[in-house]
């Protein structure tokens, strides 16, 4: 169970428009965690040092938040390791073979009109509710 | 200069993630449960971060180039094929069994949960295996 919290969500998500529109505004690049995270595996794409930078950022900024708040925010895990170890494949190899994830398609790419990303959106959103209805009501994982 | 400013940006969308809430998987996950104790918060995120992407982005495009290089680098492909919808079915699964997409697993990283860490090393090993198997 947790609280809607309609305050944050709008603030934090935001915070993540601002740094989309940074991003486009500075590097000319989509903000997108999946295809950045990608190149850092592939080093011969080139511009391994913005990406590495970006990724960085994210990795710090919990830690900034936890030592201004006074407290780490709030992360639980209500799914067993097995099932995050397969959650963890099916979301790097996918990903990878529709383009983009929540930022590069459902931000970046939706605030552009881009079909693309409008159908990657809806078709992932749709696969996350019936994989959690699935799990969650016909299979007994609480 | 590109480091400095993709670290900053890198900063803003890890604050983003953290206090929207996105870095808890439970929260996702109870997003994605509309049968059970639905959490609307996700759909907060996105509006807020697709209402500023997009009058930011309408802004942005007005310049000819970007400050730090000579051109945009955004994609142009419009055909909607198979490996889009494949690839987000797969990814939207993977994100109901874990409750995370990418950002937020990596900004949950520093928390030093064991699950956490499996889920980013099992993710970047897909996305090997993506440009291993499929060219």
């Amino acid at each position: 169970m947790t609280e809607f919290t309609p305050v944050s969500a709008l603030l934090g998500g935001a915070l993540i428009g601002v740094s989309a529109v940074l991003m486009m505004a500075m590097l000319g690049r989509i903000a997108g965690i999946s295809g950045i995270l990608g190149g850092l595996l592939a080093p011969s794409e080139g511009g391994w040092g913005w990406k590495f930078a970006f990724v960085a950022g994210i990795v710090v900024a919990p830690l900034i938040y936890g030592a201004v708040m006074g407290a780490p925010a709030d992360i639980s895990l209500p799914h067993s390791v097995p099932l995050m170890v397969i959650g963890g494949l099916l979301v790097g190899f996918g990903t990878r073979l529709g383009g983009g994830c929540t930022s590069g398609h459902g931000v970046c790419g939706i605030a552009r009109l881009s079909p693309r990303s409008i159908v990657a959106t809806l078709v992932f959103m749709a696969a996350g509710f019936v994989t959690v209805f699935v799990l969650h009501h016909l299979g007994g994982v609480s | 200069m590109k480091a400095l400013m993709a670290l900053v940006s890198g900063l803003l969308f890890g604050l983003g993630l953290t206090i929207s809430g996105m870095i808890n998987p439970a929260k996702v996950i109870n997003f994605l449960d509309l049968a059970g104790n639905w959490d609307p918060s996700l759909a907060f995120v996105m509006a807020g971060a697709l209402a500023v992407t997009a009058v930011g982005y309408r802004l942005v495009f007005r310049r000819a180039a970007p400050v730090c290089d000579s051109q945009f680098h955004v994609p142009t492909n419009r055909v909607l094929d198979k490996r889009l919808i494949g690839g987000s079915v797969l990814f939207g699964i993977g994100w109901g069994m874990g409750g995370f997409c990418p950002g937020p697993a990596i900004a949950a990283l520093s928390g030093g949960f064991v699950p956490v860490f499996a889920f980013v090393a099992a993710m970047l090993l897909g996305m090997q295996l993506k440009s291993m198997l499929v060219k």
